[in-house]
């Protein structure tokens, strides 16, 4: 498979696929959407050769693909992908076809312009992904804002200039300081090449500092507390679409950057800093859980639970220190927390998108996200309704659900590095039960609350496909995550001993 | 065997898909065929498992079914235990289910939801046969959660009355405090054993007896003791012990039959069930039986008074659910495991009896609940009567009843305990008795006897239930009569093996046996202890209170005002629920979202930083007057100062 | 003569164009004049440059100022004239839009 470029092909075939569909704008009378709903599928099916082909015994950067491309500063278009980033992958170009199916008929102000975005935007982020370039990556990671930025500017709700504006700014900020660091490293290396800044030795107040300039970035990306008050206003004003990628997989950037770039750069300011990336994880779990249970907006509740979610990732990519401090030096444990957050990823990225669909489809027929307007939906929309119940379980964790395997793998790890810190973990179990349930009994239980909800239709045959693919991925995930596991397995383990090995 | 296991547990789950998923299609008839055909397989299944375990005497059977996934070490699978211990309680989730499952034909004949209620059913039988037969953590707790998910939709079940969506949450949430510490007894067990396999854990456990652990910094705590009392919080919520009890009341919000399923006979026992199974774990830490036992007796007792109270007949009856299940509680703290699990199952016959006759009472009085406006149906009901009649007597623990043996045995094993807490447990479990009559029967002629007091509407109609409705009532009596003589073997012999580890010094089962001299004369030592002169004290108090004198029962409920407001009032633990978590964290919600969010991280630091760019250059606009002189002026004065730096100023000028 | 007489008939040169454009708040033609003003100061400072070093090169780009100085100035006045026929007047308080 080496010498067949399929990363080079799953990032630019929607690209190119992009850009076509946007050329039949010039033509009113052409249906763009089946382009690009072929574009998309072709791209995902690609993506699963990455699956099939994947060798899970290594820890090396399969698919590799290497050209020159600015050889005056050593940058090369150097792309691979290992156990962390193909999940990912997969993840992004799966969720790109429903995100294309579920703008079939919503949108019809610039369809071409909308689908283009969507595909322009898959091809860039699966760039992240394969990027082994920092270079490169931060070509993506920047490029990937934009199509963003349109999408809720254009097709986004009322509000929508203040909510791109904050989201740009925010994101900027945070990865203008990545670009310093960036090239101070390259300074120190004289290449960009991601692995070589792996081995990289640096001191320790220079590791702290690039580590600061990294979390920066990356905690606006994730959302992490306090910079996550831009991910409620983008996620409330952008079109379904925006939300569910917005969600699905932006978030999943900010994590991937700290498995990256944080975590085997520097591992040592790392160590000297998880108490701050513990203290943040866990305060999005309990003070975000809080905040989501008051909400009145079914969008802001969702997307605070996505923060809060989202702390569990980042609480278990982070955990290693405290375990190996706690336990004699043994990371045993470690590697289990690190998948956790992983799974967790993944896992959100199904539910996260699938409540997202679900607030798309009722605001579709109502106009409305305000849950004081809904009330016993389910009268009127039966299957709808176990579809919404299914993925809020998920949400609140529910064993047999993707939602838990996380949760569960954070929980038992974390035990291990101590007591109060799996105890706050687990008060997951409590509030997101709380404020997902406490939802769905209002808007979906009790009796038809006004004549619009009795006027409901409920869900047709095009959005039954789109959350009945994912309750199978939430469901098989939940039941057996073992694959999933496996794929990433060794390349944890790997990250996890070359982290606890000191740079100094 | 494995294919039969396999099927026992597979077997509802198809029936339970086929009617929610296909529900239309194969039509209401089709659903409850499908539904019952799969249960049916199972009990036939677990009884050829018991005559295979039992009576054949094989070994048990431990093994994986499929590996849900490997992490840093830990295979994390999904298998079964099948032992003595989970062939009982294959034999009384099947048996109650079924009878459950064909009740429900009648009970539920004119709803609309029919074939969504039998997927449910099915499923938590699905559910509840996983949590049993499950041999590790993971599976058990997702045994654990399933049956509070199947609980969560069966009670909500009519989701059109705010009383049952409220119960539902209100149910779910409860269960998620316990599950809470479930899960973390489970990252205990985890950090200090390495395998979530009950058999690798036992083994290792004596081990780790002595070893401790720090929560609070300076303050050693016996690990055991953690990983047990974490394990109890969740057997609390589920088990509904006082103070995560607040669920199973409003929980009769759902319709009858999965009261009598899932909040009498088999879910609410799980708990039980989960510390017998773990009391190799539990006869580790006598700090851990204590805590148990004193929980289990203040249930007991105090949820007994409630039921004095209370006029729903199923409010009642749960009320009484809760304090036996105290009573199971009791038995656990004093080792007394295989009791416990012995009272479980005679309190699944009787309990599920109870709660059908309930229903049967309801369908012929047409959802009428309150007990205040039955009396008389004696005449009406026959089948009702008769059924209810043996169903109280078993509760109350008249001997020859199931409910005597399982009681009577409690009662002596915590007299003969000397751990910690057991004198006060033998004052409450004795003194439940009298109040366990006193309601029972309270109901009972309140209900059947008595004059009527319902209207000529409702008589006209009242006629005795169908025979899908008084079918399994009967089939439910049998046990509640005879299961109890089954006590020689299950309690006082081997029955159960290795399925249950006693340590020798709490051992007081043994030496109850040595006692025990057969069934009859376990009955005539029964007549003289004090036991049974209480429970009769109890019967006759209702007979001469409510149907006698019924102004002694409202002089009494005058006189000790007080009292009596506080037991209405389920000694304040809803209200302080409502005030203290439930307003308490929109509270909290409210503030970290309106002052962090809001005003703090957004108005101050995101706005405000904004704003602060947006003054600096108000300030600075002042400066561009856009006169070309003034530009040039500043050109040429900027144009001097670098000069004038250049020639004096700068390191070596 | 010395050096620093012409260098001193520069500055004042310069001094007076800069009061020039400073001061002045009424005409654009006398901010052109002022601006002519300062590059003859310049001139008059590379001339004699250019004398006491002997360098004749500071006199070649006299010229080239001289010349650049007559194009910038009819610029000027083909800008002042259509300033004139638009704003209806060449006072330079009014002519403010380049305010922020």
């Amino acid at each position: 498979m080496g010498e067949f470029p399929l990363l080079s092909l799953v990032i630019w075939m929607p690209i190119v696929g992009g850009l076509l569909v946007l050329a039949t704008s010039q033509w009113p009378s052409l249906n763009p959407r089946p382009l690009a709903l072929a574009v998309a599928v072709i791209t995902f099916l690609t993506s699963l050769l990455l699956y099939t082909g994947f060798d899970v015994s290594t820890a090396d950067m399969q698919f590799p693909e290497k050209a020159s491309w600015v050889p005056a500063f050593n940058i090369y278009y150097q792309l691979g992908i290992d156990g962390i980033s193909m999940p990912l992958i997969i993840l992004t170009t799966f969720t790109s076809v429903l995100v294309i199916l579920a703008g079939w008929e919503v949108i019809k102000e610039r369809p071409a312009q909308y689908m283009a975005a969507f595909l322009i935007m898959e091809g860039l982020m699966n760039g992240v992904f394969a990027a082994l370039d920092a270079m490169l990556f931060y070509v993506f990671w920047e490029g990937m804002l934009i199509p963003m930025f349109l999408i809720i500017g254009i097709w986004g709700g009322p509000r929508r200039v203040y909510a791109t504006i904050k989201f740009f700014l925010y994101t900027f900020l945070g990865s203008v300081f990545m670009l310093v660091a960036l090239i101070y490293m390259h300074t120190l290396s004289g290449s960009f090449a991601i692995l070589d800044f792996h081995v990289l030795r640096l001191g320790l107040t220079e590791q702290v500092l690039i580590f600061l300039a990294f979390l920066l970035a990356f905690a606006v990306k994730v959302p992490m507390w306090p910079v996550h008050t831009w991910l409620p206003d983008a996620h409330v004003e952008a079109p379904t679409g925006g939300s569910v990628i917005l969600a699905a997989i932006m978030l999943k950037i900010g994590g991937y950057g700290f498995l990256r770039f944080s975590l085997p750069i520097t591992p040592d300011a790392s160590h000297e800093l998880d108490w701050l990336i513990i203290f943040m994880s866990l305060t999005a779990v309990v003070y975000i859980g809080f905040v989501a249970l008051v909400q009145q907006d079914m969008k802001k509740l969702i997307a605070y639970s996505s923060i809060a979610h989202m702390g569990f990732a980042t609480l278990g990519f982070f955990l290693v220190f405290t375990i190996m401090d706690n336990n004699a030096g043994s990371s045993h444990g470690s590697v289990m927390a690190m998948e956790g957050g992983m799974v967790q990823m993944v896992s959100h990225g199904f539910i996260s998108a699938a409540m997202f669909l679900c607030v798309g489809v009722l605001y579709d027929r109502m106009h409305s996200r305000e849950i004081a307007d809904y009330g016993g939906v389910a009268n009127t929309m039966p299957v709808f309704a176990a579809f919404m119940m299914l993925f809020a379980m998920a949400n609140a964790g529910l064993p047999g659900t993707s939602g838990f395997v996380g949760e569960f793998m954070v929980i038992l790890a974390s035990f291990k590095a101590s007591f109060w810190i799996a105890f706050l973990a687990a008060t997951t179990l409590i509030l997101g039960a709380a404020y997902t349930l406490w939802m769905v009994k209002r808007v979906m239980f009790g009796e038809v609350a006004n004549d619009r909800v009795a006027a409901l239709q409920d869900v047709n045959g095009r959005e039954i496909v789109i959350l009945g693919s994912l309750v199978f991925m939430v469901l098989l995930i939940g039941l057996w995550p073992a694959p999933l596991v496996e794929v990433m397995q060794v390349s944890i383990q790997n990250l996890v001993a070359h982290i606890s090995v000191s740079k100094l | 065997m494995e294919n039969i296991y396999l099927t026992i547990v597979l077997a509802p789950l198809a029936g339970a898909l086929l009617a929610g998923l296909f529900g239309k299609v194969i039509g209401r008839s089709g659903a409850h065929w499908v539904t019952i055909l799969g249960v049916a397989t199972s009990f036939v299944l677990s009884v050829v498992v018991f005559k295979y375990m039992v009576i054949d005497g094989n070994e048990p059977f431990n093994g994986p079914v499929y590996t849900w996934m490997v992490s840093d070490g830990i295979h994390m699978q999904v298998g079964f235990l099948v032992d003595r211990l989970t062939t009982l309680m294959l034999l009384v989730v099947t048996f109650v289910s079924l009878m459950v499952h064909i009740y429900t034909i009648g009970y539920m004949s004119d709803d609309p939801g029919y074939q969504r209620f039998f997927s449910y059913i099915a499923l938590f039988t699905f559910s509840m046969l996983m949590l049993v037969m499950s041999n590790n953590f993971l599976q058990l707790f997702f045994g654990w959660e399933a049956v509070g998910l199947v609980s969560y939709l069966l009670i909500g079940f009519w989701y059109k009355r705010p009383s049952a969506i409220y119960a539902n949450l209100k149910a779910f949430l409860v269960n998620r405090v316990g599950d809470f510490g479930f899960l973390l007894g489970i990252a205990a067990i985890v950090m200090y054993f390495n395998t979530l396999d009950y058999a690798g854990v036992f083994a290792a456990a004596p081990a780790m007896a002595g070893s401790t652990m720090q929560i609070f910094p300076g303050s050693d705590w016996s690990v055991m003791t953690v990983i047990c009392i974490l394990l109890f919080i969740g057997a609390m919520g589920k088990s509904a012990q006082v103070p995560l009890h607040v669920w199973l009341p409003d929980s009769m919000e759902g319709p009858t039959p999965i009261s009598a399923l899932i909040h009498a006979a088999t879910m609410v026992t799980a708990g039980i069930f989960m510390v017998a199974r773990m009391s190799p774990l539990f006869e580790l830490s006598e700090t851990a039986l204590s805590f148990v036992l004193v929980i289990g007796s203040i249930t007991a007792l105090f949820m007994g008074f409630l039921g004095l109270v209370q006029n729903d007949i199923k409010r009642v009856i749960a009320y009484s659910t809760l304090s036996q299940l105290g009573y199971m509680t009791v038995a656990l703290g004093v080792s007394a495991y295989s009791v416990g699990i012995f009272h479980l199952m005679t309190h699944a016959f009787f309990k599920a009896l109870l709660f059908l006759a309930a229903g049967s009472v309801i369908i012929a009085m047409h959802h009428e609940q309150d007990i205040r406006k039955m009396g008389g149906l004696r005449k009406y009901l026959p089948i009702t009567y008769w059924t209810s009649l043996v169903g109280s007597l078993a509760l109350i623990g008249f001997p020859g009843f199931a409910g005597f043996f399982s009681k009577d045995t409690i009662i002596e094993a915590v007299h003969a305990s000397h751990i910690a807490g057991s004198g006060f447990a033998y004052v409450s479990v004795l003194s439940g008795v009298f109040i366990t009559a006193l309601y029972s029967f309270r109901m009972f002629f309140l209900v059947f006897h008595t004059h009527e007091r319902f209207d000529e509407h409702t008589r006209a109609h009242l006629h005795e239930t169908p025979a899908v409705v008084t079918v399994p009532l009967i089939m439910l009596a049998i046990p509640s009569v005879v299961a109890g003589y089954w006590i020689d073997p299950v309690v006082f012999g081997d029955y159960f093996g290795d399925a249950i580890f006693v340590s020798h010094a709490h051992d007081v089962v043994g030496h109850l046996a040595e006692e025990f001299h057969g069934t009859s004369a376990f009955i005539l030592h029964g007549l003289t202890g004090p036991a049974f002169w209480l429970a009769t004290a109890g019967l006759g108090t209702a007979w001469f209170i409510y149907t006698q004198k019924p102004s002694i029962a409202e002089q009494l409920a005058q006189r000790f005002q007080l009292v009596y407001r506080i037991m209405l009032d389920k000694y304040g633990f809803d209200r302080f629920n409502e005030i203290f978590f439930a307003g308490g964290a929109r509270g909290t919600g409210w503030t970290l979202w309106k002052l962090g969010d809001v005003l703090l991280i957004d108005g101050l630091l995101v706005n405000g930083s904004a704003r602060l760019v947006g003054w600096v250059s108000g300030v600075v606009r002042h400066v561009q007057t856009g006169y070309l002189y003034h530009y040039a002026f500043s050109m040429i004065i900027g144009l001097l100062l670098l000069l004038s730096w250049f020639l004096w100023l700068a390191p070596g000028a | 003569m010395v050096l620093a007489d012409y260098l001193i008939l520069g500055a004042v040169l310069f001094g007076l164009s800069v009061a020039g454009i400073f001061i002045n708040r009424k005409n654009v033609i006398i901010l052109l004049m002022c601006i002519e003003l300062m590059l003859l100061a310049v001139n008059t400072n590379f001339i004699a440059f250019s004398h006491f070093t002997g360098d004749i090169s500071g006199q070649v780009f006299v010229f080239f100022i001289l010349t650049v100085a007559a194009a910038e100035s009819a610029i000027g006045l083909a800008i002042l004239v259509v300033l004139f026929r638009n704003r209806h007047t060449i006072n330079v308080d009014d002519l403010d839009s380049m305010k922020g």
